[in-house]
């Protein structure tokens, strides 16, 4: 972990409902692995706000976040030139190692971005890469064409059927897959846990106050006690969860 | 001209510290986290994570909410319990900072006050007990105690008979009279007094219509706090003859000096750590051109000065 500043390069609304993807320099050194998260500083507010890692490359990192309080309002107003303190490299990220040589990803809404950084690296590492995306409407469909850019096996759901699959993520599980990975809403994941007999992890979320395991707020009980979601995860083997 | 070292140096209760910043209780875990950033042993001293008997997971999640200026927590003193303390936090904490570290302890009767600060003096490591009688967060103790001035002064006698350590005991800001508070503490035998915790506070999100943390109140700490801090450090240093540790929303030298501009001998900083892991090494590096700036050529100078 270190305070990075980053300069932003780029910031723009990617849907009408206010998912924003965000271009940045600078160090991104401390980032090693994908699922990881930045804690961003911003003006007037005190806490940081905890972001996950979309795509990092040296000097190089991007965010895909959605407009959901005062923070995220505030960076929708963030202009190119502009610089933002990020705490990164924080959490522990997704394991690549132990996929497995057919991964399946699946993500939920704003839970999709730090599947992407996943995605490219079990690409990099030529693992046979199937993807599961699920959305509110077709308006609210992110990154499916740069996970197929990828080479990823990708399939989209949509809640009112406006695209892909009508339905949920758990309505268009491939068969035949060795290791899953997920982030999302709480409701998909625990629905996924149910509904996958391999063996996988999740990526979780919890309102933080330091991001770095200092305090103690972001707490949750497991099979192995209590972990802090901010530290001991966001990841998590899906053995050690309690639903 | 006094070296830098010299220049910072001060004491508390008969212990010297080789500068008055010492990261709160709960915000600093046991240290050995913040050890991977920097060397902690560059620090007065360090309060860790509030102790009971028992282990404790706390409240129920959200429990952290931002403020204007601050935040609120109601963690409600998650901690492994004192046996896992002493067995495997202590070892580690060891590891990484060689100085005397303030024991913050906590308990839901005078009984386990008592046995959890007989066992934490034992320790060597341990400098000071911190007894903290004013967690907003737990009901039937913590700050139930520290509310009056005859709870407050029944556990310090319980603590102070068990224990040869310096005892200081740490007041909320949440009573109508918090000297009256200290001064029962000061006459129960207490060694020190540190203030204050956090003050008991709430939000609600617009959008769900309900209270922010799922324990519906918690405790407002950060900057927004430190004009409530100084009022009662003043207070209290004033009104006692046994050192005063200040806390409440310091996050720069300039604030560590207003502290003990108002009579604390040292002072805690508490969630400046959670936003800038990197907030005591800042303030200890600031210190000394901050005192050249308003003139002051000891800190320890400082706090005899105002209270004479
Ligand atoms: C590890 C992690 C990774 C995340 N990655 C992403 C991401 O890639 N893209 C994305 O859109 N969102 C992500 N989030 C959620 C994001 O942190 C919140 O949406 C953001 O903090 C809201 O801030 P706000 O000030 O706009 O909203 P507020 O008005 O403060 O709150 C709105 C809601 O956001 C959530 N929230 C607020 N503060 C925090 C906090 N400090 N920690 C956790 N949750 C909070 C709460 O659920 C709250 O109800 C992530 C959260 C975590 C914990
Ligand atoms: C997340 C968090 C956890 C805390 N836990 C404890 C604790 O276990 N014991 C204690 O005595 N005080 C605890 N406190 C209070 C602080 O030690 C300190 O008294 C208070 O936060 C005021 O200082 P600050 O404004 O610098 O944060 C906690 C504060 C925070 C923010
Ligand atoms: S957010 Fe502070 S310990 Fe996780």
């Amino acid at each position: 972990m270190k305070e990075v500043i980053f300069e932003i390069l780029e910031n723009r609304r990617i849907t009408p409902g206010g998912i924003f993807r965000t271009e940045l320099a600078g160090d991104t050194s401390d980032i090693a692995r994908p699922g990881q998260f930045v804690g961003l500083k911003l003006d007037g507010l005190y806490l940081r706000r905890p972001v996950s890692v979309c795509d990092a490359a040296p000097g190089r990192l991007t965010l895909i976040w959605r407009v959901v309080g005062a923070g995220t309002r505030q960076m929708s107003e963030m202009r190119p030139g502009e610089r933002l303190s990020a705490l990164s490299g924080l959490g522990n990220g997704f394991d690549a190692e132990v996929s497995g040589d057919r991964p399946l990803l699946v993500g939920g809404g704003v839970g999709v971005p730090p599947l992407y950084y996943l995605a490219k690296k079990l690409r990099e590492a030529g693992k046979d890469t199937a993807v599961v995306l699920g959305f509110a409407t077709a308006s609210e469909a992110i990154l499916a064409r740069e996970f197929a850019g990828l080479g990823c096996d990708v399939t989209v759901t949509t809640v009112d059927g406006t695209a892909g699959t009508r339905g949920f993520v758990t309505d268009a599980l491939p068969a035949g897959r060795t290791y899953f990975y997920s982030c999302g809403p709480e409701a998909m994941m625990k629905a996924l846990n149910g509904a996958l007999g391999i063996p996988g992890e999740f990526s979780l979320e919890e309102r933080m106050g330091c991001g770095f395991g200092a305090c103690m707020g972001c707490s949750r009980m497991t099979v192995s006690g209590s972990k802090r979601v901010c530290r001991d995860g966001p990841v998590f083997r899906k053995e050690e969860l309690i639903w | 001209m006094v070296k830098d070292t010299d220049r910072l140096a001060t004491e508390l209760c008969g212990i010297r510290l080789d500068n008055p910043v010492i990261p709160a209780s709960g915000t600093f875990g046991y240290g050995y986290e913040f050890a991977e950033l920097y060397d902690i042993n560059i620090l007065g001293s360090l309060s860790f994570k509030g102790t009971t008997k028992e282990p404790r997971f706390g409240n129920p999640t959200p429990r952290i909410a931002d403020c204007p200026s601050g935040m609120l927590n109601s963690v409600g003193l998650q901690n492994p319990g004192i046996d896992r303390v002493i067995s495997e936090e202590l070892p580690k904490l060891r590891a990484v900072f060689r100085k005397p570290v303030m024991a913050n302890v906590s308990g839901f009767s005078p009984e386990d006050y008592a046995y959890s600060c007989e066992k934490l003096g034992r320790e060597t490591q341990i400098g000071w007990l911190e007894v903290n009688i004013s967690c907003p967060n737990v009901h039937g103790g913590g700050m139930a105690f520290g509310t009056t001035p005859e709870g407050a002064a029944e556990i310090t006698r319980a603590v102070k008979a068990v224990t040869g350590k310096p005892v200081i005991m740490k007041l909320t800001p949440n009573v109508t009279d918090i000297v009256s508070v200290a001064l029962a503490c000061e006459e129960a035998g207490a060694d020190g007094i540190s203030l204050i915790n956090t003050l008991f506070g709430m939000r609600i999100d617009l959008r769900t219509r309900r209270p922010v943390l799922a324990n519906t109140f918690g405790g407002l700490s950060g900057p927004a706090v430190l004009p409530v801090a100084l009022r009662a450090v003043w207070q209290v240093s004033h009104a006692v003859k046994i050192p005063v540790v200040g806390m409440g929303g310091i996050s720069s030298a300039s604030d560590v000096i207003e502290m003990m501009m108002a009579g604390a001998s040292a002072v805690e900083v508490g969630a400046a750590n959670l936003v800038d892991p990197f907030a005591c090494k800042k303030i200890i590096e600031d210190l000394p051109s901050v005192m050249d700036r308003y003139g002051i050529n000891t800190l320890e100078e400082l706090g005899k000065w105002e209270k004479m």
